[in-house]
């Protein structure tokens, strides 16, 4: 009996080993974190996926261009929109499609209102991870007035499917531009209050400054991108570095800090939607006239070769690899999600501070899950 | 009214009259006016579904108006579970146990294609389960990719429905059929 209790090591050098996920609310889904603590100190975060893997990549080989579309909603539901566009300005590339300005000033709006809402219901739920349930009601009562938007217009919520190889699927609604006008009129006298209840709030400064920094050299080894990436000085706005569809034709400002803790990684987004609304004002008003889609061969098939197209989603850089064969199915299909990248860092920033840091941290890098898996 | 006095049918009338503070009614009507009303789901959200879910109780859809709005996220303190979104191989038992952890009566709820069949997944995908019956017994399928947070609580209200109907007797049968340990 006492040779057992001699056993047992009270050494503080001694981790201890916790499992978080895959059923946590603080996860953003089912992502499973293995994490080994010294006391309430993190000392290794492991991350382990795979429990939404759905195989996305290896059923694109075996549909159509045009079908591949409506698995890439399913990725990154929050930024479904900018999803689709990424695959379909990669065909349009491969097949040398001059795309009419109409279709692509309807799809940069779209993708401006798409990274609000997501925004907002990252803010929603960071919220919520720090213990402020109000932000919760406060991100998803503004999230439902673009959702309205989307209904309109594409017939879905969240998942639109709007784009198409060519252009867009249907015509915008009659009422689209009244409705984003008054959206942006509406949000640009909410946003602010979002600072009072969040931004300005001593708890939540003090849970979040100097909390999880990550280095602008780390950032850069790593692949860090989005709003998670520019807040520790990484320039990585792929809108801005290399535009696409009309980003090229507008004024807007990359949102860029030094600091890169948790604060700044919350403090990005906040801009970001300042900054998207910029976008959406110099845009809804000069919609030009004509077709809002070209007309495609019924079966869509790509020269042989390899395509890659990137472009920014709600999270960063969203990159789509394409081998074709010359077939109606690509030979491959990669996407270089934001979110897979992100997540890789997660162990660098998180050590050493406490464990409910860590749920702190996760929530400021707006991981969504099934965007990891594919 | 003594007890002694209580003899048929008609001193119940006189019960009623004098606005007597009796109730009657049977057990089982008791506890399903219970259970329903306050049914607890479980945050338990794999993909797109689950913010749809968010969405149910957020201010516009508002789950609270049916006593559903306290979200658990301990399976043992949670009534239904709401499978929302898909489920995989990988991710099959988890959910197992995690139906397993929770304590009777319990309720399953298929929300999305992905839950129901596979959904988009259903062809081509060697990782997708096809339909979450195959793992747990389900009480309401939601259809939708996603469903729209009226159409959860739509659902959810379908679940309050049938619960009402349940008596021992038959949540008995129930449990022994879709006794899958």
């Amino acid at each position: 009996m006492e040779e057992k209790v001699k056993n047992i090591t009270t050494d503080e050098q001694q981790e201890y080993v916790i499992n978080m996920g895959p059923q946590h609310p603080s996860t953003h889904g089912v992502l499973r974190l293995v994490v080994s603590l010294k006391g309430e100190i993190v000392k290794n975060v492991q991350p382990h996926i795979g429990y939404i893997h759905r195989g996305i990549e290896k059923m694109c080989e075996s549909i159509t261009y045009p079908q591949i579309i409506h698995l890439t909603d399913r990725m990154d539901y929050l930024s479904a929109h900018i999803n689709n566009e990424a695959v379909c300005l990669s065909v349009e590339k491969a097949l040398e499609v001059d795309i009419p300005d109409r279709v692509k000033v309807i799809r940069t709006i779209m993708s401006e209102l798409t990274r609000i809402q997501s925004h907002q219901l990252w803010w929603a739920s960071f919220g919520m991870d720090l213990g402020g349930l109000t932000c919760f009601f406060y991100g998803l009562r503004d999230r439902e007035k673009i959702l309205d938007i989307f209904e309109e217009t594409c017939g879905s919520r969240m998942i639109v499917s709007y784009n198409c190889p060519g252009g867009l699927m249907y015509d915008i609604h009659p009422n689209f531009q009244k409705r984003v006008k008054d959206f942006i009129k509406y949000f640009r006298k909410i946003l602010p209050e979002y600072d009072q209840l969040l931004t300005g709030n001593v708890i939540f400064h003090e849970r979040s400054k100097g909390i999880g920094k990550l280095s602008l050299k780390d950032a850069i080894s790593y692949g860090i991108t989005g709003p998670s990436g520019r807040a520790s000085g990484f320039s990585c706005d792929v809108r801005k570095h290399e535009p696409y569809s009309a980003y090229d034709r507008i004024i807007f400002k990359e949102i860029l800090f030094t600091e890169g803790d948790t604060y700044h990684r919350y403090v990005a987004r906040i801009e970001e939607m300042w900054e998207s609304m910029n976008i959406i004002e110099q845009l809804i008003d000069n919609i030009p006239d004509g077709p809002f889609a070209v007309k495609m061969k019924p079966i869509i098939k790509l020269p042989e070769g390899e395509y890659y197209q990137r472009v920014e989603t709600a999270r960063g850089e969203l990159g789509v690899y394409i081998i074709s064969d010359g077939n109606k199915n690509p030979y491959r299909v990669k996407f270089r999600s934001p979110n897979f990248v992100n997540l890789s860092v997660l162990n660098q920033i998180a050590s050493g501070f406490k464990i409910a840091d860590l749920v702190a941290i996760g929530g400021s890098l707006d991981l969504v899950i099934p965007d990891i898996d594919r | 009214m003594k007890k002694e006095e209580f003899g048929d049918n008609e001193s119940l009338e006189l019960l009623h009259e004098s606005a007597s503070n009796v109730l009657l009614t049977t057990i089982d009507d008791v506890i399903n006016w219970g259970r329903k009303n306050s049914l607890w789901p479980l945050t338990f959200a794999t993909s797109c579904c689950g913010i749809e879910m968010m969405a149910a109780g957020a201010p516009r859809h508002d789950f609270a108006r049916f006593g559903m709005e306290v979200y658990r996220a301990s399976p043992r303190q949670a009534d239904v579970i709401v499978v929302a979104g898909t489920i995989v191989n990988k991710m099959a038992p988890v959910l197992k146990r995690l139906y397993d952890q929770m304590s009777e009566p319990k309720y399953v709820v298929a929300m999305g294609a992905c839950a129901i069949s596979g959904g988009p997944f259903f062809l081509n995908s060697y990782s997708v389960v096809k339909g979450v019956e195959h793992v747990i017994p389900v009480d309401v399928y939601v259809p939708g990719c996603p469903p729209r947070p009226e159409a959860l609580l739509y659902g959810m209200l379908q679940l309050q429905r049938m619960i009402e109907t349940q008596t021992i007797k038959s949540r008995k049968k129930r449990n022994a059929s879709h006794d899958t340990k």
